[in-house]
């Protein structure tokens, strides 16, 4: 590698060392790029991405069979890119990505090391994970006054700074970073109030809610959401209501809790500036880039992967969405594009939205699709088609927005296929 | 006969599957809703004496960061989780650090050790 102003090039580039990241990297490797062709590019000053921040065990289950902890699950895969020799660069951040006349990519970066850095690549992962809602994207009511942080700010203050926001705490919104901050915190001596969310149902995981809210008899007051934040210098309470089914507050019903500290858990958005300005499609439900089976973009040799491309709720099908999307990588690189006809994929009905968007064909691998719904939905059948031939049909027993859904479609049940488009629905018992 | 039926999320593994519990005074009888035997497990445990795996941090002195993020290498006892955390944040210990040391061995008499989840190194 050259120094300083560096110019460089590589066959891939991977934005993001987060799991995705890391996880594409080593499946280019197995899928027969060279390491020392394939560039990871982190903005932070180690490997590992959103995991170092998350303490708490449970990832991992799906695949090592084992509940480890966020640091031990990035641990193993940063290990086995360590291995395989796949070269970094660390405080290093992406600026810009274009595609150049002659099809590879220009990404310019800077680095404490390098300072600007000019790289071309033939093909690139995106893994810049994702970033979360803050109050400006949400208009609460009230002062600005200090106190108020996103759950994840909070998580790395407490469990990356060692120290405490505060001691008495409202949380707004039931996404996991906020469930599993409530029981933090809750163990390092705070009293958690309440968990307010504005929908009728949890954002997050249902063994969050039990192992971090019913453990400490926290409670969560569903279809409500602060309405006032009270406080001059420091937040000193809130006021919290009731809202009806278009999500409008009560009058009322208002409560106030008094606190010294807001968290916001309201949901979190792939971090898609650099893709949307090298003029990438993106899907506007999911935020992410529109993709294929191997979650390549629509723009040639550009690969998308993680909670860049959806946000996720397991890191588990992170590093396996990300194994797609660095084999597809290594394939593109050694064949190019993909010949044969591309059907899209709709989602139906409460579905909100699949991934991948569409299917090229013929596959040689069966294809599986992940999706969310929009509400809670009990008993239903989930249901794919292609016109008139159905080519799944399974029972769910519940389908919850808050926890990621797919179905595998097998690549014979494809092979007939050769166009129109792929159909997702659910359909009630 | 006093039978009662109590509804349980389980915690085991990500599903989270909605368990119904039958219990007769106070003893564990039956469960339905699991979709595997970890979760039978589970609700046993949990009806009679829960265990949760606890993850906190622990001060580091001389290491590249100030805290190492920490975890009980089983489950404990969920009465114990409070006094559990009182014995972590009272431990300090030297860098370097490696992912899977022992920082405890045995917390709270609960036979369970301490580990720590992150390597740290010495500054
Ligand atoms: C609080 C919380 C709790 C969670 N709990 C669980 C759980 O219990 N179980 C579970 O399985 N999963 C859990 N998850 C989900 C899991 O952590 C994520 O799905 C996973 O980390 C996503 O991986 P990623 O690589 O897509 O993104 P990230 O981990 O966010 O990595 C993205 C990386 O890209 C880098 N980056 C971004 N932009 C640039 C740029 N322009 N230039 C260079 N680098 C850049 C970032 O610095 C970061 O390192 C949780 C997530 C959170 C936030
Ligand atoms: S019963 Fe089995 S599958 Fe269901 S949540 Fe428990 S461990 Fe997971």
């Amino acid at each position: 590698m050259r120094e300083i102003g560096a110019e460089m090039e590589r066959e891939l580039v991977i934005i993001g060392g987060g799991p995705a990241g890391l996880a594409a990297a080593a499946a280019a490797v197995e899928n027969g790029v060279a390491a020392e062709d394939i560039l990871i590019l982190e903005r932070e000053p180690e490997l590992g991405g959103i995991l170092l921040q998350c303490i708490h065990n449970g990832f991992g289950i799906h695949r090592f069979g084992e509940e480890l902890s966020g640091p031990e699950y990035a641990a193993r895969f940063a290990k086995k890119v360590a291995e395989l020799g796949i070269p970094s660069l660390l405080s290093t951040m992406v600026l810009t990505l274009h595609r150049m006349e002659d099809g590879r990519k220009e990404i310019t970066a800077v680095s404490s090391a390098h300072g600007l850095i000019r790289l071309k690549a033939r093909a690139v992962v995106l893994a810049m994970g994702c970033r979360e809602r803050g109050r400006g994207a949400l208009n609460i009511p009230g002062t600005r006054p200090a106190g108020i942080y996103t759950a994840g700010a909070a998580q790395k203050f407490v469990n990356i700074k060692g120290f405490m926001p505060g001691r008495k705490v409202v949380i707004l919104g039931s996404g996991d970073i906020g469930l599993i901050m409530a029981r933090r915190m809750t163990l390092e001596g705070a009293k958690v109030e309440v968990v307010a969310e504005l929908m009728p149902y949890s954002g997050g995981l249902s063994r969050n809610i039990q192992q971090c809210l019913r453990d400490f008899d926290i409670p969560l007051l569903l279809s409500h959401t602060i309405t006032q934040i009270h406080g001059k210098e420091r937040v000193t309470g809130v006021t919290i209501s009731q809202v009806d089914e278009k999500r409008r507050p009560i009058l009322g019903t208002e409560q106030y809790f008094a606190c010294d500290t807001v968290l916001l858990s309201c949901g979190l958005i792939p971090e898609n500036e650099l893709t949307r300005q090298a003029g990438i499609p993106l899907d506007p439900v999911t935020g992410g880039a529109v993709v294929g089976e191997n979650r390549e973009t629509e723009m040639p040799g550009v690969f998308a992967a993680g909670n860049v491309l959806h946000v996720h709720d397991l890191v588990d099908f992170v590093s396996a969405e990300a194994e797609l999307a660095g084999a597809g990588a290594a394939r593109w690189l050694a064949e190019g594009d993909h010949a044969g006809v591309k059907l899209a994929v709709r989602p139906q009905g409460v579905i909100r939205y699949v991934v991948p968007q569409t299917v090229s064909l013929p596959a040689d691998e069966d294809v599986r699709l992940f999706f969310r719904v929009g509400e809670v939905v009990e008993k239903a059948a989930v249901i794919v088609e292609c016109g008139e031939k159905v080519l799944y049909k399974g029972m769910r027993p519940k389908l919850l927005p808050g926890e990621m859904e797919s179905v595998t479609l097998k690549a014979e049940t494809l092979s007939g296929l050769d166009s129109g488009q792929l159909t997702v629905r659910l359909e009630k018992r | 006969m006093s039978e009662t039926i109590r509804e349980l999320t389980c915690i085991v593994c990500p599903i989270g599957c909605t368990l119904k519990v039958t219990m007769d005074d106070g003893k564990f009888v039956s469960v339905t809703g699991n979709t595997c035997p970890r979760g039978a497990k589970y609700a046993e445990t949990e009806m009679t004496a829960p265990r949760r795996v606890l993850t906190s941090t622990v001060k580091v002195s001389g290491g590249h960061l100030p805290l190492c993020p920490v975890r009980t290498k089983g489950d404990i006892p969920k009465e114990l989780l409070f006094e559990a955390m009182r014995a972590v944040n009272a431990v300090s210990i030297p860098a370097p650090v490696s992912i899977g040391q022992v920082v405890i061995e045995d917390l709270c008499g609960t036979g369970v050790p301490l580990i720590a989840t992150r390597d740290i190194h010495s500054v």
